[in-house]
């Protein structure tokens, strides 16, 4: 019986012929990557012996620059080890740092048919490298960096299979939108992405999608190595690796088409992402305090080079603030060089460092009591970016780009027509 | 694993889609494991703590406990909940209920079979929950037996303490 990616990557690194649905694999981690939150003083448990320091990634996302005391003390626990056991990929405030998920894809740690785990939920995100890797819990981590083991129940999958290409302005988080609101949830299952349609959505593209998918609850979502993908990766990462296809008899739980030819910008209403896209026509006109434009989904050069374009020689409306967040600072300093980061600041958009804050409520674009934000980051749940009666509906950077100049929710497609894609 | 294969408790009901932040709220991320216990449902249920005894019983609906990568089962293993019975959990809250020691398992048509208040009881060895006010069984799907034992021996820190490889929860930690 063949296998799908997520089978045949799990069955690779257990060493093991081959895995199905119902099995628990225990698998070789290639990569382990630690957040900061993990060395807060009141949840770090003190690791007493790595199983191989090459293995493992540092990164400080959540917590940058440390907005408290207890952050910065996190801090100096992370450093404290990174050097204790010598793990050399530490991404400690400076040039190398941003969100765990973007350092991954800029560096290519993620190397495709392996395993990868890291304590943040959005760590599908790696999927788009064709990397099985799954957010996973603290003391899978301890387990991860000590043993170099993880275990996976197998689960179902569901495969995607993609043809045409997207209109001007629609890009792949309107095709999550598509997706989220159409089928739901993927609780236990997999979720894998592929067809001739594929190689049209980007690296980036795919990178917004594959870090979505932890709303869909999916345990892996992997897409298709192609040579676009196999190019990327050996440009930024020397060692070897092998991808894994999809067996031609790989059996799924369903097998969907989805046509990106016929897609358009969607938006999610506040409180849950699945089973709630409206087209944005339904909401347009919707009055908004914040736009936000950032996170590991919407951190991209190709984020900022949308949101750019829809401002350019434009200006954000007069009592709404348009919050743009690089997912690294390597992105920053490409979207500087390109001219973006000028483009947002003449329109009137506050352009931050690299950090996860404001899409957790953090800190860099909290929002108040009974505020309305739209959002191109990862979640909109209540309370999520703040107090919990603001209301978040979540978008394209394109959409909400365009929004921020409307100061109400709005279509971005005048600012795209006669575009190539 | 006798003695733990057979457990009852009071139920108390809860809808679909509970997510990590209803059972620990992000203010509490950066708080002690003991105050993050006193946390649990505060938002959505205010009386849940002040009512609830060691033991009692949640029943959830769908995707039980989505959401983020917090430790939000080691609050309702803290704050004496029994066990956990959904119509389907999220893989990511499985496993902190496996690596935290929480009983936490899938019972295919339970939110229909319970009221608030019953008491149901769960068979670890058969795999059935059962309503003692009703006689209604149904059954739960079993969970391998090496996630089985984990979940049930207390999680996965204990081991990696035996085995030294990470420090007692309580060890001067040097910042």
């Amino acid at each position: 019986m063949g296998m799908t990616m997520t089978e045949k990557i799990l069955a690779r690194a257990s060493g093991t012929p081959s895995v199905k649905p119902g099995d628990v694999a225990v698998v070789d981690v290639a990569t382990a990557v630690l957040m900061d939150m993990t060395f807060l003083p009141e949840s770090w448990r003190e690791i007493l012996k790595v199983h191989d320091p090459a293995k493992v990634v540092i990164v400080f996302d959540h917590l940058v620059p440390a907005p408290t005391a207890q952050a910065a003390a996190a801090h100096r626990t992370g450093r404290a080890f990174a050097a204790q056991f010598g793990v050399e990929r530490l991404h400690d405030v400076g040039p190398d740092q941003g969100i765990c998920h973007a350092v991954v894809a800029d560096r290519a740690y993620a190397l495709p048919g392996t395993v990868l785990v890291n304590g943040d939920s959005h760590t599908c995100a790696a999927g788009a490298f064709n990397c099985a890797a799954r957010g996973v819990g603290g003391p899978d981590m301890l387990y991860a960096v000590t043993t170099g083991k993880a275990w996976f129940r197998v689960g179902e999958t569901i495969r995607y299979d993609f043809t045409g290409r997207l209109p001007d302005g629609v890009s792949a988080k309107d095709i999550f939108l598509t997706i989220a609101g159409k089928y739901g949830a993927h609780v236990n299952q997999n979720v894998e992405y592929g067809g001739p349609g594929m190689a049209s959505i980007g690296i980036n593209g795919r990178r917004t999608l594959a870090t979505m998918g932890t709303e869909l609850s999916a345990e892996f979502v992997i897409f298709e190595a192609d040579d676009a993908l196999v190019e990327y990766v050996r440009e930024r990462n020397t060692q070897p690796f092998e991808p894994a296809p999809p067996d031609p008899d790989a059996v799924y739980r369903d097998r969907r088409g989805i046509d990106l030819s016929t897609l358009e910008p969607l938006v999610a209403l506040p409180d849950a992402v699945v089973n709630n896209s409206v087209p944005v026509s339904e909401v347009a006109g919707q009055k908004i305090d914040q736009a936000f434009i950032g996170s590991c989904a919407n951190g991209t050069l190709d984020d900022l080079a949308a949101a750019a374009k829809v401002v350019a020689g434009r200006k954000v409306a007069r009592g709404t603030r348009l919050i743009v967040t690089p997912g690294t600072q390597a992105i920053y300093r490409a979207a500087l060089k390109a001219g973006y980061v000028e483009t947002l600041l003449d329109a009137g958009a506050v352009v931050t460092p690299a950090t996860c804050g404001a899409c957790w409520g953090g800190h860099m674009g909290t929002l108040g009591p009974n505020e309305t934000c739209i959002t191109a980051s990862t979640r909109n749940f209540k309370g999520r970016m703040g107090d919990p009666s603001a209301r978040i509906f979540m978008a394209s950077p394109a959409t909400v780009a365009a929004s921020a100049l409307a100061g109400a929710i709005a279509h971005p497609g005048e600012f795209f027509r006669g575009d190539a894609a | 694993m006798s003695g733990n294969n057979m457990l009852a408790g009071r139920v108390w009901r809860f809808g679909d889609n509970i997510n990590t932040d209803l059972m620990l709220p992000g203010p509490y991320l950066v708080r002690s494991e003991e105050d993050q216990a006193k946390a649990v449902f505060t938002t959505n249920r205010p009386e849940f703590l002040r009512e609830m005894r060691r033991g009692d019983v949640i029943i959830g609906g769908f995707n039980y406990g989505m959401g983020s990568s917090r430790p939000a089962a080691r609050s309702l293993r803290n704050c004496g909940v029994g066990f956990l019975l959904a119509e389907t959990i999220n893989g990511l809250f499985f496993r902190n209920s496996v690596n935290h020691g929480f009983k936490a398992f899938e019972c295919p048509g339970v939110t229909q079979a319970f009221e608030e208040g019953d008491t149901a009881e769960l068979s670890i060895e058969d795999w059935t929950a059962t309503n003692r006010r009703t006689g209604q069984t149904l059954a739960v799907t079993p969970v391998p037996k090496m996630l089985l034992d984990m979940m049930l021996g207390g999680g996965i820190l204990p081991v990696l303490e035996a085995q030294g490889l990470i420090a007692p929860r309580h060890a001067e930690v040097s910042t």
